[in-house]
């Protein structure tokens, strides 16, 4: 029954993302990407990686997402208004995954594929166990990301 | 992996790569070349956490981590780049670029 969620969530994911690139609207392509986002997310569960789909979950489709919409807001968002009907496409194919996501959570799915889930305890001890180091990495690479992104996002001329 | 196999993930991966590779080579907005980065980077992932499935092993968890960092921390500063490219420009197109600038 596992397979049948998979191949469900997959067609989603395949059919929300090509939306994604041929949207002229940027803020519709964003509602496609975040489908496709909680496509996958559903995709990581059923692989037995319930920690990376809550990050998927919260990182990709909340932080990152929410980035995409402030630039859009910034930029204007010229066209929204030309397509009310923009909404309808990413309705349906969330429904789809809210409907996954009700026969999951009635328990009925049984366990995910694979060899069993790998719980985020075990994920915890290997990124700070033997990732240690990379993960430091990883905090230098965040620094560099805020402190490059606060100061290309300064308003010009302030500095003199 | 008992109902789905680790082939059948790895296309999914690869046909999601593809799509954003599509993306970022064909569109001429620089947004959505943005966009198909993150696609790019989310199939990547996929593969990633497929792999770690197939072992019931955490690195590929701890791999997705990493990407996810790598996401954001690409995502804010080429947001930025891009806010800084409106306001000098006044237009998204990556190839208005030149000595005009």
């Amino acid at each position: 029954m596992a397979g049948i969620l998979f191949y469900l969530s997959a067609a989603v994911a395949v059919a929300a993302t090509i939306m994604v690139i041929i949207q002229r609207n940027a803020v519709h392509a964003l509602l496609y990407l975040i489908v496709s986002l909680l496509a996958l997310a559903i995709i990581f569960w059923l692989l037995g990686a319930p920690f990376v789909a809550a990050l998927e979950v919260v990182v990709y489709a909340g932080a990152i997402i929410v980035l995409f919409v402030f630039v859009v807001m910034m930029i204007g968002p010229d066209t929204v208004a030309r397509a009310p009907r923009a909404w309808i496409g990413p309705v349906i194919l969330g429904t789809v995954l809210a409907m996954e996501l009700a026969y999951v959570l009635t328990g009925s799915a049984g366990h995910p594929v694979g060899e069993g889930a790998v719980q985020p305890r075990e994920v915890g001890l290997s990124l700070f166990g033997p990732y240690a180091v990379a993960a430091e990495l990883a905090a230098f690479l965040l620094l560099a990301g805020v402190v490059g992104a606060y100061h290309l996002g300064r308003r010009e001329g302030r500095e003199r | 992996m008992t109902a789905v196999p680790l082939a059948h993930v790895l296309v999914l991966a690869g046909i999601l790569f593809v799509v954003g590779l599509v993306g970022v080579l064909a569109r001429r907005n620089l947004l959505f070349m943005l966009l198909g980065v993150e696609i790019m980077l989310n199939a990547a992932g996929l593969a990633f956490v497929a792999a770690g499935s197939r072992w019931a092993a955490a690195d590929g968890q701890v791999m997705f981590v990493f990407i996810l960092a790598m996401a954001a921390a690409e995502v804010a500063v080429g947001l930025a780049l891009v806010l800084l490219l409106y306001r000098r420009r006044g237009n998204l197109d990556p190839d208005a670029g030149g000595g005009d600038a």
